[in-house]
């Protein structure tokens, strides 16, 4: 069976369980190719022990979580930035 | 709203299903009681999850059908898809009555929010119109005067979810256009045949890009991806191109 690929809108609830922001609208800075673009756009494979979400443009990963029962792993190694949108005070 | 719809723990709650009516053969509205329910944005998605008796769980991201109006229930639309373990049992087993947990709402990018001013132009494929449905409804709900054009594409008439009410709404809702594109098989007096979306459909059906229009894709990755490059080639800014990607069948 081919793997379901969603993009980063699919993200929202793993990564709202352990954010008090919305990520998937942040813009993040992808380690390979220096694209930056929001995390909803990331492509994702989620039928990975974890989710794995991929540059649109180079392929590489720029994301991935891991949910253990107790714990959550998130690998951020590829990327450089990640620029969330704070209310202003 | 948003940030009220996102803040504080984000936690599963047991939602029951109310009521569920078949959208198409294969395409089966939940109408969820789901008690103490914060609100929604149009656009927005739960995480349903499901648990068997051997502890294993499986979970999947759901777009929210429905609009909300400060109470009642909240549905979902879900597609039963071949080899889906989740969605095969949303669609022909979970019976009313029966309880389901649920997260959300999560994800503030593809929503729609009624304060834009902005015309909006809708591109569904398929079961994409999920989403883009929640935005039309809740534009109704607040009687707004957005400019809402619809481009819908389905494989034949009887895969379009919500027929009935999107023919009544584009009559009762001011400056509401819905357009079908059928790719497989077209109704009877259909004036062309069986197509795909092309730079021509949006360029007819669409906005100017000089309108500035608000523009939400959501269906099968290629759907998405054609239709976004289509945008952007019609010379739209790609910063006013949001788009939501899901996989299965087309």
């Amino acid at each position: 069976m081919s793997e379901v690929a969603v993009d980063g809108n699919a993200m929202a609830g793993d990564l709202g369980e352990i954010f008090a922001v919305d990520v998937t609208a942040a813009v993040a800075t992808c380690a390979g190719c220096g694209r930056a673009g929001v995390v909803a756009e990331l492509r994702l494979w989620v039928r990975a022990p974890g989710i794995v979400a991929r540059c649109p443009s180079c392929g590489d990963v720029v994301l991935r979580l891991v949910r253990a029962p107790d714990r959550v792993f998130l690998d951020l190694r590829g990327a450089t930035r990640l620029e969330l949108r704070v209310p202003s005070p | 709203m948003a940030r009220a719809a996102v803040s504080g723990r984000l936690t599963w709650r047991v939602a029951t299903l109310a009521e569920a009516r078949w959208e198409t053969a294969t395409a089966r509205t939940l109408v969820l009681d789901l008690p103490d329910w914060p609100g929604h944005l149009p656009g927005q998605h739960v995480d349903v999850r499901l648990t068997a008796p051997d502890g294993y769980r499986a979970q999947r991201s759901y777009s929210i059908a429905s609009a909300w109006s400060g109470g009642g229930p909240v549905e979902l639309t879900v597609q039963r898809l071949e080899d889906g373990e989740v969605s095969t049992y949303l669609t022909d087993v979970y019976a009313v009555g029966a309880p389901v947990e649920l997260r959300g709402p999560v994800g503030g990018w593809f929503v729609w929010r009624a304060a834009q001013p902005a015309p909006v132009l809708l591109v569904a494929g398929g079961s994409g119109i999920v989403p883009l449905m929640a935005m039309i409804r809740a534009r109704g709900a607040v009687r707004g005067r957005q400019p809402f054009r619809l481009v819908y594409s389905v494989r034949t008439p009887d895969d379009a979810y919500y027929a009935g009410e999107l023919a009544r709404r584009v009559r009762d809702d001011p400056g509401l256009d819905v357009h079908y594109i059928y790719t497989r098989r077209t109704p009877e007096d259909w004036p062309e045949p069986p197509k795909r979306i092309s730079v021509a459909t949006v360029n007819t059906h669409g906005w100017p890009p000089d309108f500035g229009p608000a523009c939400f894709v959501c269906g099968p990755t290629g759907f998405v991806e054609t239709t976004a490059d289509i945008l952007v080639a019609l010379g739209h800014d790609p910063r006013r191109i949001r788009t939501e990607r899901f996989g299965g069948t087309s």
